[in-house]
């Protein structure tokens, strides 16, 4: 018996749509990086899918999640297996990931970027990370990705300044590869649920948040999104999806991750 | 035979232009205090390997590298390292910027004595396209493409470790050891420092050697250096330390990196360079970051 909320805000509606996207991956690893993301595959595991694997960010394999906040040094977690970061890359190559990522441009492809912005590659305009281990998730196992403000500037119009991970484009396969070695599950934003299922794995829309129209999505997308018969509307958090969150987040780490906080219902 | 040297005596292995691989990761268990020695030299033209941090950043703002060869230079909880940014963002460093797991291949090709370990990572990116000198190569095995990664060998490597007996014997207690072994392995000359000097026989026990992960042959100097990974982390005696990445981060906006090499390392010793920033017991103090 599961009872929708009557209130909530758009980031619980946003780690509900995101823990949705690893139901049904049976067991493996969940990599969210960052607040929404780490609480989306937390709670994915605490409800949807209770295979799932993760790790405390560090060097430890958990049989159940940590709390995102309120935890103090010394607490004690459910460690079942050292994880070391030379070890998370035999897992990456081995193929039994989902990383939920927050790319700051993701192109038509479904390629994206964390690298940097403008200039030329000798001397860009903004450094940011680096490739990280963009490149190497990206041919390896499946990715979402957690786009907090769905604009132009995150979905460009042109190919990402530097592409660092592998998208559905045809010019940059490899030889002897396939779109199927490609494994780009589902786009999260604060305006909308994706994927690319659409024609030859044009990015899709999936569901709307409550509140939201398509012309709000098509407007902030640089690059044609594929609009449906099937659209829906992104499905409510539950009263039980929200006691799992706080508990997961006690002291509402949350809240501060989107401008305003907004509600989760903009009708 | 006995392995110990001074951070000075130490240094003074490396020459210009060497590469040099740094262990750790961003904020975490750096070799800093070997760092602070190499700022105090005359070394220039610098090739860096690295999981990069601060350690980067700051040899980059002191003018002592050519060319880094990374996945990510980043503080963690500042994500992105400031003076890595300005020496990008200025051109003055040239790079060669792979996945994290092909730096990993790198060091191990590198190890193993071998020219490349073929991997699929990097393949339809930019990494390829920026990266002139990775090769795409045929299997004899299949048909597909793979990215021919090439030993990235260290004339150098700099790690810190817990604790070292004087023959090399090294010990990491804390969780991750990050790839560390494998930058020991990959290099001529492993420099390790460490939190305490300690007789062979501390090892003796089993759950000490437990945590010793690369063979003494692999290490070629010893230099005591207690609170040598300040400001990263050194678990688990002691987290990073916040506030001073905080200051060394706003000098990047304010006063510059002359200003805060002025105010904690340039002319000043390892001793002199606690007390600037508080003294070694607080640095002990220093909790470990909840995540």
């Amino acid at each position: 018996m599961t009872t929708t909320a009557a209130e909530y805000r758009l980031c619980e509606l946003m780690i509900c749509a995101a823990a949705e996207t690893f139901r049904g991956n049976g067991e493996v690893l969940a990599t969210g990086i960052g607040v929404i993301p780490r609480l989306a595959a937390s709670l994915a595991m605490k409800s949807c899918n209770t295979d799932l694997m993760m790790t405390d960010s560090e060097a430890w394999m958990l049989s159940a999640p940590n709390a995102v906040s309120g935890r103090h040094f010394g607490e004690g977690q459910k460690q079942e297996s050292w994880m070391g970061f030379s070890r998370i890359f035999d897992n990456v190559w081995g193929g039994k990931r989902h990383a939920l990522v927050g790319p700051s441009q993701i192109d038509r492809f479904g390629q994206t970027n964390i690298s940097a912005l403008g200039g030329t590659y000798e001397q860009p305009k903004v450094q940011m990370l680096g490739v990280r281990g963009f490149p190497g998730n990206s041919i390896s196992h499946a990715n979402s990705f957690y786009v907090p403000a769905h604009s132009k500037r995150v979905f460009v119009e042109g190919e990402c300044d530097v592409v660092c991970s592998i998208g559905y484009n045809a010019e940059r396969l490899p030889r002897g590869y396939s779109f199927d070695d490609i494994d780009i599950r589902r786009v999260v934003t604060d305006l909308c649920v994706m994927d690319w299922c659409g024609p030859n794995h044009q990015l899709r829309l999936v569901s709307l948040h409550p509140g939201i129209t398509v012309q709000q999505v098509t407007d902030n997308t640089g690059f044609e999104v594929h609009v449906g018969n099937e659209l829906t509307t992104t499905a409510a958090p539950t009263l039980e999806q929200l006691a799992i969150i706080t508990a997961l987040d006690p002291v509402g780490t949350r809240h501060k991750q989107l401008a305003d906080n907004p509600m989760g219902d903009r009708r | 035979m006995n392995k110990i040297m001074s951070a000075e005596q130490a240094i003074a292995q490396i020459s210009d232009g060497m590469t040099v691989g740094i262990g750790g990761w961003g904020p975490r268990r750096k070799p800093m205090a070997l760092i602070r020695e190499i700022l105090r030299s005359d070394l220039t033209d610098l090739t860096i390997v690295a999981y990069g941090g601060a350690d980067v950043g700051m040899l980059c703002a002191a003018g002592k590298v050519k060319k880094v060869i990374f996945a990510f230079v980043s503080l963690d909880f500042i994500p992105l390292e400031p003076y890595f940014r300005q020496a990008r963002q200025n051109g003055s460093i040239q790079v060669m910027e792979v996945d994290e797991g092909m730096l990993l291949l790198g060091l191990r090709a590198a190890a193993w004595k071998i020219p490349f370990i073929p991997t699929s990572v990097g393949l339809g990116t930019d990494v390829i396209k920026n990266n002139s000198e990775l090769a795409i190569i045929t299997s004899p095995y299949d048909e597909k493409d793979w990215v021919a990664m090439p030993a990235l060998k260290l004339d150098v490597s700099l790690v810190h470790v817990d604790k070292a007996d004087t023959r090399g014997v090294c010990q990491i207690k804390g969780p991750d050891l990050y790839m560390d072994d494998w930058f020991a392995r990959a290099a001529e000359v492993t420099i390790a420092s460490c939190e305490d000097i300690v007789d062979s026989d501390y090892f003796s026990p089993s759950d000490e050697a437990r945590h010793v992960h690369w063979e003494r042959s692999e290490t070629t100097t010893v230099v005591h250096l207690p609170c040598g990974a300040h400001p990263t982390s050194c678990a688990p005696f002691y987290g990073f330390d916040v506030a001073h990445f905080e200051l060394y981060n706003a000098t990047a906006k304010e006063g510059g990196f002359d200003h805060y090499s002025e105010t904690y390392i340039a002319g000043k010793d390892e001793q002199e360079y606690q007390e600037a920033v508080g003294g070694e017991d607080k640095i002990k103090s220093i909790p470990l970051p909840v995540y």
